[in-house]
């Protein structure tokens, strides 16, 4: 930034610790490479050069979910597939978070009323933080979706110690997920060749 | 000291997927490795099954075309068309020849979209970053011609039963022929960057080789098909539509840089049908009559009479087939889609034995799968 | 090679196999072929000089309730040019019938397929289980009196 460069005295910026981890996390969200259908194609199409998800340090595209923060569900989730994402979720390093990309994963979209194998929408099995509308979003939806998401960071709450009703839901929260889970684990062994 | 050690290794287990950047999608491999060496693998599909086959049954016959726009998601054009093309064979419907040309354009417009994916994936997976930016960028604009047609950038449904739902806009036409001529020189930089690059010849050069009698047994079609050298293109050899008016060469693998029938020749295959695909739209954009209806008058309740048609169209991955019964009502009875992905995928284990891993996946590239239109 | 010419080589080959192709008024007509012979049948159209069906298009189930089943064979020869269907009727109670994928080895995964959405059981496939569904997965969903699940693993199916 050449126009700012040697301007200015040393100085000291007042925020708030929260408020500046919050900055931190915001700004270099990585979202995991993961496609599962036709919304993974304007995935794809918003991390190359026209749209350029960089542009909100959100260009990192990881392999895996230990690397990544932000899940990106795009595409329909199937039964199959869907207990593979709940899996995935879990291998992902605190603070995630999930944004469900496209109608299919955010209701069953096109395929609600006679997609049996369709799961209908993804926040049955993982909890969303937030959901995209269209068939396929356009990306400029996404990018929208990544902003709210930014804007939803950046008013969490992380150093503050919850009091001791918030404790109690939270536990609640965690209770009905773990049950949730056991129903779903152990996979059974699948066939083999 | 100097003991001789003895060596013992063990065969194990891989799993590769279903969430693998690699894999094209929610495919699944299961490998059985020795080291580096893979000694067998079986692909497991179905992370994407979305009924799409029951989704042609309870609907009515024009409700089933949005459904395959998602079946083969990088081709949508292609998938209507086919479609289309049955419904249409089924109901005696005569397309006018405005549409024909109309349909001709934006299948090969979509042929080269879904080429340059192929084309920009298949550098990601060899570790090259480059091509994939080159490509979705031409792909960018391919897309906006789309937009202009018929407002969406991936899902079109843009075909009717009959011929197209709306007629070109103004201006679009030289749109096309401007894009056409830029996106022949940019084929020269795609030629320069990737495809006599040393270290992807090194890496794909007789590398999973399909001889012609298997890629035929194995139900191989499309790319996959010519790559291993045999001339048959369903645009020639079944001139569908108005193919039979255009003039225009079906390349196939000739074994330059090694075996016939290797993955260099699948891609090559793919960059050569791009040029071609360029000389049949302009062709095409010459031929389109000014006048003329965009679409047949087939009645709203569209009810073919008691049959069935089995029809197959050229895609961007192959054969794609429908199979469609009537049972004169206006929906119809068994709707089955025979994906040309599905086919080309099942040759996989026969020619992986014995490959190392970083092979696997040049293979797996070459081929070209959609899991979309596997699993339907 | 039009149909009925096939159907004269096939009637002299197998004499109680091949029914004639019966009279449509619209789209294509078909070779009804008995369950039992339908794998000898495709060898003989396969290797035979001068049918030579090199490529199975497509394999696909249909049902007809409450009595049938139907397996449709799509072949076609990239040499001579020329296609035909094949039709196998088996009871919807009980369906099965010989592989063709020796015969053809792109029928493998077509029949795991048919076998997973209709049932149908083909004897001596190297491998017949299910492809597109999982494992655990109850009833064929394409047979026309499939009821939906409302579970599946414990997550619900509608709200
Ligand atoms: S929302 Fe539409 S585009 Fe996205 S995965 Fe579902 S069907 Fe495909």
């Amino acid at each position: 930034m050449p126009i700012l460069e040697n301007k200015f005295e040393e100085n000291v910026v007042f925020s708030t610790v929260d408020e500046m981890i919050n900055w931190c996390r915001l700004s270099s969200i990585w979202p995991m490479t993961f496609g599962l259908a036709c919304c993974a194609i304007e995935m794809m199409a918003v991390g190359a050069g026209q749209y350029d998800m960089d542009r909100f340090g959100a260009g990192a595209f990881r392999a895996t979910p230990r690397q990544s923060d932000l899940m990106i569900v795009a595409g329909t989730v199937t039964y199959k597939m869907a207990i593979r994402i709940k899996r995935l979720y879990e291998q992902m390093p605190d603070p995630k978070y999930v944004m469900a990309l496209g109608v299919c994963a955010s209701a069953g979209g096109p395929y609600y009323e006679h997609g049996y194998h369709v799961l209908k929408g993804v926040d049955k099995i993982v909890p969303v933080d937030i959901y995209v509308p269209g068939c396929p979003p356009r990306p400029e939806a996404l990018f929208d979706g990544l902003l709210k998401l930014q804007e939803k960071i950046r008013h969490q709450k992380v150093l503050r110690r919850p009091d001791d009703e918030e404790i109690a839901a939270l536990q609640a929260q965690t209770e009905q997920y773990d049950q949730e889970t056991r129903k779903l684990h152990p996979v059974p062994k699948e066939y083999r060749g | 000291m100097t003991r001789k050690r003895e060596f013992k290794s063990q065969e194990i287990y891989v799993n590769m997927g279903p969430q693998h950047p690699s894999t094209h999608g929610v495919l699944r491999l299961m490998l059985r490795t020795d080291g580096e060496i893979v000694s067998d693998v079986a692909p497991m599909i179905g992370y994407l099954h979305r009924c799409a086959e029951k989704y042609g049954e309870s609907g009515t016959y024009q409700m089933m075309i949005p459904y395959t726009d998602r079946m083969d998601y990088l081709a949508g054009m292609n998938c209507n068309w086919a479609y289309c093309l049955a419904a249409e064979k089924l109901g005696n419907v005569v397309v006018p020849e405005r549409a024909e040309y109309i349909r001709i354009v934006m299948g090969e417009l979509n042929r080269i979209a879904s080429h340059l994916i192929a084309f920009g994936t298949y550098g990601l997976d060899l570790g090259a970053f480059t091509p994939f930016f080159y490509a979705l960028d031409e792909r960018e604009k391919i897309l906006d011609l789309f937009e202009m047609v018929c407002g969406a950038r991936l899902t079109y449904s843009y075909f009717r039963i009959g011929g197209v739902s709306q007629d070109l806009p103004e201006g679009w036409e030289q749109r096309c022929n401007q894009f056409i001529d830029d996106f022949r020189l940019r084929m020269k930089e795609f030629n320069d960057l990737l495809s006599h690059n040393y270290i992807f010849i090194k890496r794909t050069a007789d590398v999973g080789v399909i001889s012609p009698a298997m890629a035929i047994d194995y139900g191989c079609t499309g790319p996959v098909l010519r790559g291993s050298g045999v001339r048959w293109d369903l645009r020639i050899d079944e001139a569908y539509s108005l193919y039979d008016r255009f003039r225009f060469q079906i390349p196939i693998g000739r074994g330059e840089k090694g075996a016939i029938g290797d993955s260099w020749d699948r891609y090559m295959v793919r960059i050569r049908e791009m040029e071609q695909s360029c000389d049949i739209i302009k062709q095409a954009l010459r031929g389109l009559p000014d006048t003329g209806e965009y679409r047949a008058k087939v009645p709203k309740v569209f009810k073919p009479p008691k049959g069935e048609v089995y029809v197959r169209s050229e895609s961007s991955k192959g054969e794609l087939g429908f199979y469609l019964i009537s049972d004169g009502t206006d929906r119809p009875y068994r709707v089955k889609a025979r994906s040309p992905s599905l086919s080309n995928l099942c040759v996989l284990p026969a020619i992986s034995e014995g490959m190392m891993i970083a092979d696997l996946v040049a293979t797996l590239g070459s081929l070209d799968i959609v899991m979309g239109e596997i699993d339907r | 090679m039009e149909i009925q010419e096939i159907h004269a080589r096939l009637a002299r080959e197998f004499p109680d196999a091949v029914e004639a192709p019966p009279e449509v008024t619209s789209g294509e007509t078909f070779l009804k072929v008995t369950a039992a012979s339908i794998q000898d049948v495709c060898r003989f159209l396969k290797t035979e000089s001068d049918l030579e069906f090199d490529s199975l298009m497509s394999l696909s189930g249909v049902d007809y309730p409450p009595e049938e089943l139907v397996v449709v064979y799509h072949l076609c020869s990239t040499l001579r040019r020329h296609r035909v269907v094949l039709k196998v009727f088996v009871p919807r109670e009980d369906p099965k019938l010989p592989t063709v994928s020796s015969v053809w080895p792109t029928a493998n995964w077509h029949e795991r397929e048919a076998y997973d959405l209709f049932g149908i059981r083909f004897l001596g496939h190297p491998g017949l289980r299910r492809i597109l569904l999982p494992h655990d997965w109850e009833g064929h969903p394409l047979r026309k009196d499939y009821v939906f699940p409302t579970e599946y693993r414990g997550i619900k199916c509608h709200d």
